[in-house]
Order: structure tokens, then C-alpha cells, then sequence
């Protein structure tokens, strides 16, 4: 089952496996959500995997993505003890684990009272509320023109579906960890989370993706989030997967009136990467902030896309994204801003700013205005530079070992970013795998 | 303790120190004064380890150790201080956990055990106030967003921290007010002892009215070209260089 080496292999294997998926459906195919599917379904036919012809894929190639084959529906005796493999120190609050894209209700925690909130497996959702998932399923994130959306709506098996209830505040983070088990044979999972917050709520939200074992891994996940009327919702992705793994990310945000939304995107580790983090302001006086840490060495590769839509005035929206690049890896960032017509009086700023530590990493930056309306500010930059050796020497001057130095300087460089991230022990986890990640260099 | 023999220095090709000679006994302050570009922050850096320079000939003995043997980190363990003419910004590394990491790593470099954060406390009071230097300012990115007058105080408050027994005072008092000029200078002499020696480089006999010097030395075109006691300092704030110029292109033409 693995590696048939052949160009369109993955794409044949997953329509294969959709049509298995429809014959089993035994009469609900008519169901609204099976026609999403199979929209969908279509759509990614049409469409196929991107070649880096297309636009938004110039610098990050697939094609050693789909010429292997993965299983979707791997069975997995992953338990409680294998979470040693894969520490996360100090972990609390509402804690769930996803193995290949499966639910693992044994391993995982809910404390928070169902009252203020509901987090339950987006299988259970579908089976108990279809109404509810019907309300939002394909109704954000675009399964029209991006091929990897359409396919995740299409074939997603499960992932989770949080619901804060309105005006409450919720204390405990939640945090959901999705592992792949890649120990037996190449892997594949595509979660599809919902994200649904009342009005004048709030949350804080971690996924973190992580990989065991050597084979191959390959993870199609999309994201959505409705942040209600005034509600404030922090999100936080953190990607340690291996190095033979593909993520490829979808997170769709949609924020109402007053909303406050928060994204920090820390990607430590991942052989081949790309996020697109899509946030659309759809109400007055909103606040979006979009921070991102990426941290490749060897030959990782890490794409990181954003756009955020202004659509109505009064809003404002700042994002700071921050790479480290050592060894022979590469990374992108694209960032869109739309300012519409209506959006008068936005304030939007974008900032990418890496450090390039080897000769042989490269760094692609793309910073996209586009504004409609004539009434805003609007600032963007970006800067790739090197080690700052006067800062190096000083601080030998003073004692300090030339590597302790470059370690100092990264992690302060890093720092700006890492310091947004508000659940402790998410934080704590990331300053360590960066500590150990530099110590490593 | 410093032995410095025909010292050639060069960057890229140009040549900058060319031969050379000073002797630093234990205690001694040397002051090196030289018009501008004569090659005395580059004496400094060489002395302190910068990669950018390359040494053609000569030699740097401290303590009976070949200094130009040892990387920068190793001669500041030794106990060579650099105060920088143009001290550099780190953002994101308060002066604080700066100085923690870095005396730590003298220490272990001497085979001690770290000090806890009680002692490193006690200690930081202390020499703070030795430099009249606000805690506050202590606790920012280190020399971010510092005035010329707040980095300068901030170097002498680090040498006095790490209590090295060669400091090089690379145009210390540059940028300095009268007031911090005298606060940055007692600061040293409190640090003077019969171990500690310092080199003074200065422009301005006001700095030497207050660290007096064992010797003053004049640097020209990457040579010392006179040395004489403190009354040089005088002469030449009296007379400028140029008698000293004069007398030694008329040397080179002939
Ligand atoms: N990185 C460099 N590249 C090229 N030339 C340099 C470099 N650094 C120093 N120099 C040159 O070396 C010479 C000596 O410089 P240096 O800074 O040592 O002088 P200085 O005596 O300290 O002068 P000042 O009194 O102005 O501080 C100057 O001509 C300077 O331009
Ligand atoms: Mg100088």
C-alpha cells in the first residue's frame, strides 16, 4: 500500500475511496451534508492538486505529496501509555486526543460543565445535532476553488465541535491533540473541527498536531470558527509533526460586530507545511491579531498564508509573523489584506520579519494590499536578514560561548511571539521544543 | 600581566595596527589617545577578540596565556573587558538575564557553581549603585532604546559586575554629560586595585582629571608614537596632535 510511485496516485486512491464512502450511506446520501460531500467531491475532481503553476502553490510543490499513497482508515492500537512518546507537560483543562483522525474518548478530558460549553467529536455532532453541523457545514471555508478544502469536505472523518454557550467565560482551555500513528504505514487523516462561540463569550482553543513513528504522514485539516457578537476567542495551532509528514491547514474564521479574535500559529516542526489561516471581519468595531512563529531546519518546508478580509468599517487587524530558517529549509509567507469598499476606518498592519541562519534556507515573502475604500491605514513589511554578528560579539565580549549567543539572540528574536501565547503549558511546550531545536543547530 | 610585541593588524586588506608594543603591569592605568582613526578602537578589538580583524604579526601574552590563541568568550573568562565606543542593541535580552547567563558562564568557565538568584540580586544592587544605574533600566532589552549617556553607564555597571583585572575603556566618556562623566568615573576608581589594571582610550584630558593614568600613550597611524606620564595628556590638550604628526610623517618621508 505504500509509495506506488505514480503522479496521480493519491488522487485516484481518494475518489476510490469516496465512491466506497457513498455506497455505504445506504439512503442518506440525500441528506444535505452528503450533498455538500459530494459537491465537493467534484469540485476537487475539477480541480486536482495544485502544481506550483498555480498562483497560490508557486513555492510550495506537492508532487512528492501525491505521488504516495496513505491509508485513511488505519487502525491504531495507540493508548494511554504511548502519550509518553509525546509529553506535553502540565497539561489542563478540556484535553482530547485524535489518533489518525479518530476520536480516542478513553484518553481524552472534558471538565468544563456542559452548560457554558459542549466540545464533542464532530462524528458524534453529525449523528446527534445534523441540524446544527447542516447550519455550518460548507458554509465558510471554500471547498469551491481550493482543492484540499474541497477534499477535506469531502471525506473528513472526524475532528471536533465546540460550542461556547453565549455570555459565558470559559476559564479552562480547551486543547485538542491530534496524533498521527505512523508507525506501522503511511498515514493519512483529515479533521475538520467547528468552532462555534456565543455572543460575549469567551475561549481559548489549542490544536496541536504531532506524528509517531517513521512512515509517512499526511494530515488535510480544516478549521472553522464563528466568533459571535462580541465574543473573544484565542486560538493557538501548534504543528511538531515529523519530518516526513505533509500538513497541509485550512483555519476559517468568521467574526461578527465587536468580536475579538486572537491566532497564534507556532510551527516547530513538519517536513512539508502549509497553513492558510483566513479570517473575515464581518461586523463593526472588530479586533483581529495574527501572530506565527516558524522555526524549519533541515529541509523542512513551511507556507504559511493569510488573508484577512475587511468588509465592513471601524475595525482593526494587526499581524506579526516571525520565521527562523537554518539548514537547507525553506519557507513562505503570503499575506493578503482586503479592505472593501464599506470598510472606511479600518487600521490594518502586517509584519514578517525572518532570520535566515545558513546560506542554503531560503525565504519567499509576499505581502498583498488590496483596498477598496479610501478612508484607512494600512501598513505591511517584511525583512529577511542574518544573525546580527556585532550582537554576537558583544555578547562574547562578555563571557557568553558564540552558540549561547545565536541561542539568545533567536530565542529573544522569537520571544515577541511566543510571549502572546496564554495558555501556560502550550507556551511552556513551545519555548522548550525551540530550546531544544536551537541547542540542536 | 599584558605583553603586547609588534602587534600587525589588518581588515580586508587595508592594515590598521602596524607593530605594536605595550607592556601592562598589574594596577596600571594606560591611557591611548591618537587623532581619529588612528587604529585605537581596533587595538581594543583585537584585544578583545573580533573575528573581522586579522593579526599579521606580533604577539598579545596576558598572564602568560597567548591571547590571540583564545576566542572572545574565553579571554572575557580570563578577564578582559571590552566597554564598546558604540555599545550594540540586543532586543528581546533584558541586561538583566544578560548578565545572569554571562557571569554564570565565567563562573563555570572557572569551574564554580552558578550563582542563585539571591546572590546575583545582591550583587546587581550593589554595583548599581556604584553607577548610580536605574533598576528599571535594568530590566528593558539591553541597551534598546538607551541614550548615548544610559549605554555608556551600562557598560561600566557590566565591568563592574564581572569584575574583570584588564578593562578597556573604549571612549567611555564620549557622549557623556559632566555629571555622568564624574559618576562613570568614580565608578572605575572604585574598581581600581592593586590587580585591576585598565587602558583608558579618551580624546579628552577632562575624563583623565578624574582616572588619573600611570601613562599616556599616543597611537598614530596604528603605531604608539610617543608615551610619556599624565603631563603628555596635558600637553596635547594644549598643542593638538599635529606637532606629533608632524614629527612623524617627517620620519616616514625620510
Ligand atoms: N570594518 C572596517 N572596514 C574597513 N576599515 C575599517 C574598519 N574598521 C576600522 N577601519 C578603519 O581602520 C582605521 C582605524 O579605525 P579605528 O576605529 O581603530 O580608529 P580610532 O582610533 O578608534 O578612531 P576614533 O577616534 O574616531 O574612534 C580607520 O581608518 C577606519 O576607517
Ligand atoms: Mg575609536
Amino acid at each position: 500500500m505504500n509509495s506506488i510511485e505514480n503522479k496521480d496516485s493519491l488522487k485516484a486512491h481518494l475518489i476510490a475511496d469516496f465512491q466506497l464512502s457513498q455506497a455505504i450511506l445506504n439512503g442518506k446520501s440525500t441528506m444535505p451534508i452528503h450533498q455538500v460531500r459530494s459537491e465537493a467531491m467534484k469540485n476537487f475532481d475539477k480541480l486536482g492538486f495544485p502544481t506550483i503553476r498555480h498562483e497560490e502553490w508557486k513555492y510550495s510543490n506537492v508532487s512528492n505529496l501525491i505521488k504516495q499513497t496513505f491509508d485513511f482508515h488505519t487502525k491504531t492500537d495507540f493508548n494511554k501509555s504511548d502519550l509518553e512518546q509525546i509529553p506535553l507537560p502540565h497539561l489542563n483543562g478540556n484535553v482530547l486526543y485524535f489518533i489518525n483522525g479518530v476520536y480516542n474518548a478513553e484518553i481524552s478530558e472534558i471538565s468544563t460543565p456542559e452548560d457554558k460549553l459542549k466540545v464533542i467529536p464532530f462524528s458524534e455532532a453529525l449523528a446527534q445535532q445534523p441540524e446544527l453541523i447542516e447550519g455550518y457545514f460548507g458554509k465558510y471555508a471554500n471547498y469551491q476553488t481550493d482543492a484540499f478544502t474541497a477534499l477535506n469536505t469531502a471525506l473528513s472523518n472526524d475532528g471536533v465541535v465546540v460550542q461556547v454557550a453565549d455570555n459565558k467565560v470559559v476559564e479552562e482551555p480547551i486543547i485538542i491533540r491530534f496524533i498521527s500513528d505512523a508507525r506501522v504505514a503511511n498515514v493519512g487523516s483529515q479533521p475538520r473541527n467547528l468552532i462555534i462561540v456565543g455572543k460575549n463569550s469567551q475561549v481559548k482553543i489549542a490544536e496541536a498536531y504531532r506524528t509517531v513513528g517513521d512512515e509517512a504522514a499526511f494530515v488535510n485539516t480544516v478549521t472553522e470558527i464563528i466568533v459571535g457578537e462580541s465574543a473573544m476567542v484565542d486560538y493557538y495551532k501548534v504543528q511538531n509533526e515529523s519530518d516526513k509528514s505533509y500538513h497541509i491547514g485550512t483555519t476559517q474564521v468568521y467574526q461578527k460586530g465587536r468580536s475579538y479574535f486572537y491566532a497564534a500559529t507556532a510551527t516547530l516542526n513538519g517536513g512539508f507545511v502549509r497553513n492558510n489561516l483566513n479570517v473575515v471581519l464581518d461586523g463593526e468595531h472588530i479586533e483581529s491579531h495574527l501572530y506565527g512563529l516558524y522555526v524549519p531546519n533541515g529541509k523542512q518546508h513551511i507556507d504559511n498564508h493569510t488573508l484577512v478580509d475587511h468588509q465592513k468599517p471601524n475595525c482593526e487587524s494587526n499581524e506579526l509573523y516571525k520565521g527562523i530558517l537554518m539548514d537547507k529549509s525553506t519557507g513562505v509567507f503570503n499575506g493578503k489584506i482586503f479592505v472593501r469598499e464599506d470598510a472606511q476606518k479600518t487600521n490594518a498592519y502586517q509584519n514578517c520579519r525572518n532570520v535566515v541562519t545558513s546560506d542554503e534556507a531560503t525565504m519567499n515573502t509576499k505581502p498583498q494590499l488590496e483596498i477598496w475604500a479610501d478612508d484607512v491605514k494600512c501598513s505591511h513589511g517584511t525583512t529577511t536578514g542574518q544573525l546580527n554578528d556585532e550582537a554576537i560579539f558583544y555578547m562574547q565580549s562578555r563571557g557568553i560561548p558564540k552558540k549561547e549567543a545565536i541561542r539568545l539572540q533567536l530565542l529573544a528574536f522569537a520571544q515577541d511571539v511566543v510571549t502572546q501565547i496564554k495558555i501556560d503549558s502550550i507556551r511552556e511546550y513551545i519555548e522548550a521544543l525551540i530550546l531544544e531545536k536551537l541547542e540542536a543547530a | 600581566m599584558l605583553t603586547i610585541s609588534n602587534l600587525h593588524a589588518r581588515i580586508e586588506e587595508k592594515e590598521i595596527l602596524r607593530g605594536i608594543n605595550l607592556e601592562i603591569k598589574p594596577g596600571e592605568v594606560h591611557a591611548i589617545m591618537g587623532p581619529n582613526g588612528s587604529g585605537k578602537s581596533t587595538l581594543a578589538s583585537v584585544l578583545a577578540g573580533r573575528e573581522d580583524y586579522e593579526v599579521t604579526d606580533g604577539s598579545v601574552t596576558f598572564n602568560g596565556k597567548d591571547l590571540l590563541d583564545l576566542a572572545p568568550e574565553k579571554r572575557a573568562a580570563e578577564g578582559i573587558f571590552l566597554a564598546f565606543q558604540y555599545p550594540v542593541e540586543i532586543p528581546g535580552v533584558t541586561t538583566i538575564n544578560f548578565l545572569k547567563t554571562a557571569l554564570n558562564e565565567i563562573r563555570k568557565y572557572h569551574g564554580q557553581e552558578p550563582l542563585d538568584a539571591a546572590q546575583f540580586l545582591k550583587r546587581m544592587r550593589e554595583k548599581a549603585k556604584l553607577v548610580k544605574i536605574d533598576d528599571a533600566l535594568l530590566k528593558r532589552s539591553l541597551n534598546e532604546g538607551f541614550s548615548g549617556g544610559e549605554k555608556k553607564r551600562n557598560e561600566i555597571f557590566q565591568m563592574a559586575m564581572l569584575e574583570p583585572s584588564l578593562g578597556i575603556l573604549d571612549e567611555t566618556d564620549s557622549g557623556l554629560d559632566i555629571d555622568a562623566l564624574r559618576i562613570v568615573a568614580e565608578g572605575v576608581n572604585q574598581l581600581r586595585n592593586e590587580n585591576r589594571s585598565f587602558i583608558v582610550v579618551t580624546h579628552y584630558q577632562r575624563l583623565l582629571d578624574y582616572i588619573v593614568p600611570d601613562f599616556v600613550h599616543v597611537l598614530y597611524k596604528g603605531r604608539i608614537v610617543k608615551s610619556g606620564t599624565k603631563e603628555l595628556a596635558l600637553e596635547l590638550e594644549e598643542k593638538g596632535y599635529d606637532w606629533i604628526k608632524n614629527e612623524v610623517d617627517a620620519l616616514e618621508v625620510a
